[in-house]
């Protein structure tokens, strides 16, 4: 076998994991197919690199692993992206990480670092002009730069620069790795990061949690999801001068949070989730207080999108700006809430569910859109309208029943020789962290793949032949995190 | 048409009217409360802090690295270690921010911000700030957003965040300060006019926060250009960064 099947949050041997050639690797990772989730490299010893693949089969949610080994003089092989566009970003930051040159990459553009040095595309005509913005913008965001090739009003190409943000996680996740570190990878997923961090440590510490710890997590990520949509509800809004929008799902996005806050101590959860469990339990009198105020915050929402919609200077500015097709969302591989909005159908709470989604038996709605800003915006309602349900009918379960205590200790040290894999689907996709250790039971390598990463190149996409001035509502409408894919 | 007039009327106003003594929900993790007799030196909470903000022999916490986990709350067996719910976590000095046993609320409320004559007068009135986000993960980026929005209003106060340092009185530095941003920061400083305040929000700017031993960072600039106030949290509470905003310019 030239691959090791695994499911989600489960601990793989690492001796287990197969060794083959590159060019091996490369003609097995053609005839699979599956999306990759982990591309990356380890240091192997001796100046040796070994590079680590995982692709996921959505369908059956079985995960594969295998391997393959540079050595000291090999360093370059011929890329994977000749021939699956999706491997793109994979290769450009295994090359940056690892300087092991990928054949033929049609473009090998630097992902994290040496932005200065960096030559863009450059485009020639009588009225081609560029624009570029950044890396510090107008608003009160996160830095990334911005280069527009415009053709008069409209944009014929759009180059994303980022890196600005990285702080080296990875290496201080294997230093010191911490439940806070893992909250401020990316401070909007705050539960979602911690989360699939929480769960590779239990995993390689063999730690089993409680139901009420499980129901209390899954409570916090859809009530996040619920928020952060919300909030980005108001800022399409804002971004289309429906100030009346913008201002009504500002303040209900404050209920949700606010709700957060009584449950945690912080409005965006951070301190909530933590290895073993979570460190507060919820009491029945804020369980009743959840449930008011959640209902409350579906009917303001469900009025406003509906009052909002019934505009039409509303819809005549959302339908068709940043069209992405299904076709190339597929390509480039785009994932979560991006990919559903053109119509694809991924959702990893569903196709690598864990024991606690599973047991809730939701029902899966599938959702027709046609990528554009109108599709993204109708996809944030729906999955709002849908967490703020989870939410309450967890809430319920937990005031009527499951009486446990929510943090396990376990003192264990981390299985050696090990690698984990764990898959979150926080509200902009998924999210992975794989953990490798040792024989001494250390961490020596921690990936971390956020949805942003995949998606970039899809805003980039979606903005070609659109008006320059609709590039901050496709922007709103991904609303990708810098810091996630910078790390 | 209608239908947006009667959205309007039903959400009604929802402005917290006095802002500078608004109620905070109990569970917030504010101010640290310590009780240096309570403390038996067992260092678990040292252990745990992910940010190395605790002192032992007295018992001190630093906010300006303090992440408000509670971490530290919930390993100690003899209840020295707690946070109150006080909001008003901002401070002209960067010693100021190390909380001891004697730092009550009112105590700390009294030595924590030290007014200037010229920075009331000239900006007493109006102060509007440029936002530069140095690796911050957008959690303090997020609360800085929700300091305009109709809850907290920040804009009745005149104070703003304007679009280019060309039209600031200000900068507002959140995150650790990347080596990839430390350039950008540089020139934005110097593109706002004179005379300007610097802010330091939340754990990673003042101190570097969760990031603070990361290889990738580049904190000259602190070390360059002063600074004129502290805004402890992770992220900043909006109620914490208009009310520090508020206390420098002396209102």
């Amino acid at each position: 076998m030239n691959w090791i099947k695994t499911k989600n949050n489960t601990k793989v041997n690492l001796n287990e994991i197969p060794t083959l050639k590159i060019d091996e690797l490369r003609e097995e990772i053609i005839s699979l197919n599956k999306r990759p989730i982990g591309f990356f490299g380890k240091d192997w010893g001796y100046g040796t690199t070994r590079l680590f693949v995982v692709l996921a089969d959505d369908e059956n949610g079985d995960l594969y692993v295998s391997s393959a080994l540079f050595e000291q003089n090999e360093k370059e092989y011929e890329s994977l992206t000749q021939v699956l566009p999706v491997f793109h970003i994979f290769e450009r930051e295994f090359y940056e990480q690892f300087g092991i040159k990928p054949l033929n990459h049609p473009w090998l553009k630097p992902l994290r670092k040496n932005q200065k040095d960096y030559q863009f595309f450059e485009m020639e005509g009588e009225e081609v002009h560029q624009v570029a913005v950044g890396p510090i913008h107008a608003g009160v965001i996160e830095p990334g730069h911005f280069r527009f090739m415009c053709n008069g009003e409209t944009v014929y190409h759009l180059e994303i620069m980022l890196g600005y943000q990285n702080r080296g996680v990875e290496e201080l996740m294997v230093k010191h790795p911490t439940n806070q570190l893992a909250e401020s990878i990316c401070g909007d997923s705050v539960i979602a990061h911690n989360l699939a961090y929480s769960k590779v440590m239990e995993t390689l510490k063999e730690t089993k949690i409680t139901k009420r710890a499980q129901l209390i997590r899954t409570l916090a990520l859809e009530m996040e999801r619920a928020a952060i949509h919300i909030g980005d509800l108001g800022a399409i809004a804002g971004d289309i001068a429906y100030l009346m929008g913008a201002s009504v799902f500002g303040a209900t996005r404050t209920l949700v949070i606010n709700t957060m806050l009584e449950f945690s101590g912080s409005r965006f959860g951070r301190g909530l989730v933590t290895v073993g469990g979570v460190n507060f339990d919820i009491d029945n009198e804020k369980i009743e207080r959840a449930i008011k105020t959640l209902t409350k915050v579906e009917k303001d929402v469900e009025r406003m999108v509906k009052t909002m919609l019934k505009n039409t200077s509303v819809m005549s500015r959302l339908e068709k700006t940043g069209v992405v097709s299904q076709e190339k969302a597929r390509e480039i591989g785009l994932v979560g809430m991006a990919a559903r909005a053109c119509g694809i159908i991924l959702d990893s709470r569903f196709d690598f569910a864990d024991e606690c989604f599973k047991n809730l038996a939701l029902p899966r709605k599938i959702f027709k859109g046609k990528g554009d800003v109108n599709a993204r915006f109708q996809l944030r309602y729906q999955e709002t309208m849908e967490s703020l349900s989870i939410a309450k009918r967890i809430l319920e379960m937990l005031k009527n029943g499951y009486r446990e205590e929510v943090l396990t200790k376990n003192e264990n040290l981390l299985c050696a020789d090990s690698m984990a894999i764990s898959i979150t689907e926080g509200w902009r996709g998924e999210v992975v962290h794989i953990a490798l250790t040792d024989g001494n039971s250390n961490l020596t390598r921690y990936k971390i793949k956020d949805p942003s990463f995949n998606n970039w190149y899809g805003l980039a996409l979606a903005v070609r032949n659109n008006g320059v001035s609709d590039f901050p509502l496709c922007n709103k409408s991904f609303n990708l995190s810098y810091s996630g894919n910078d790390l | 048409m209608f239908d947006t007039l009667k959205s309007r009327i039903y959400q009604g106003n929802q402005f917290i009217k006095d802002i500078q003594n608004a109620p905070m929900r109990s569970q917030f993790r504010g101010l640290p409360k310590l009780c240096n007799s309570d403390c038996n030196n067992c260092s678990a909470c040292l252990n745990v802090c992910p940010t190395g903000a605790l002192k032992l022999n007295p018992l001190s916490i630093d906010m300006g690295k303090c992440t408000f986990c509670g971490a530290c709350k919930n390993v100690c067996k003899t209840g020295a270690i707690d946070f109150s719910n006080f909001y008003k976590l901002s401070a002209t000095s960067r010693d100021k921010l190390v909380i001891t046993e004697n730092m009550t609320e009112e105590e700390f409320s009294k030595v924590a911000i030290e007014v200037k004559k010229e920075i009331k007068k000239v900006f007493g009135r109006s102060l509007k700030l440029r936002q530069v986000s140095a690796a911050g993960c957008n959690g303090c980026e997020m609360e800085l957003n929700a300091c305009s929005n109709v809850n907290f209003d920040m804009g009745r106060f005149g104070i703003d965040f304007v679009a280019s340092p060309r039209h600031a009185d200000g900068l507002v530095i959140t995150g650790p300060i990347s080596k990839n941003m430390a350039y950008a920061l540089e020139d934005c400083y110097k593109s706002t006019p004179d005379p300007k305040v610097v802010i330091l929000c939340g754990a990673c700017a003042i101190s570097g926060g969760v990031f603070q031993d990361s290889s990738e960072l580049n904190r000259e600039f602190l070390k360059k250009y002063p600074i004129d106030l502290y805004i402890a949290g992770c992220p900043v509470h909006p109620l914490t960064f208009i009310n520090g905003v508020l206390g420098l310019i002396g209102r």
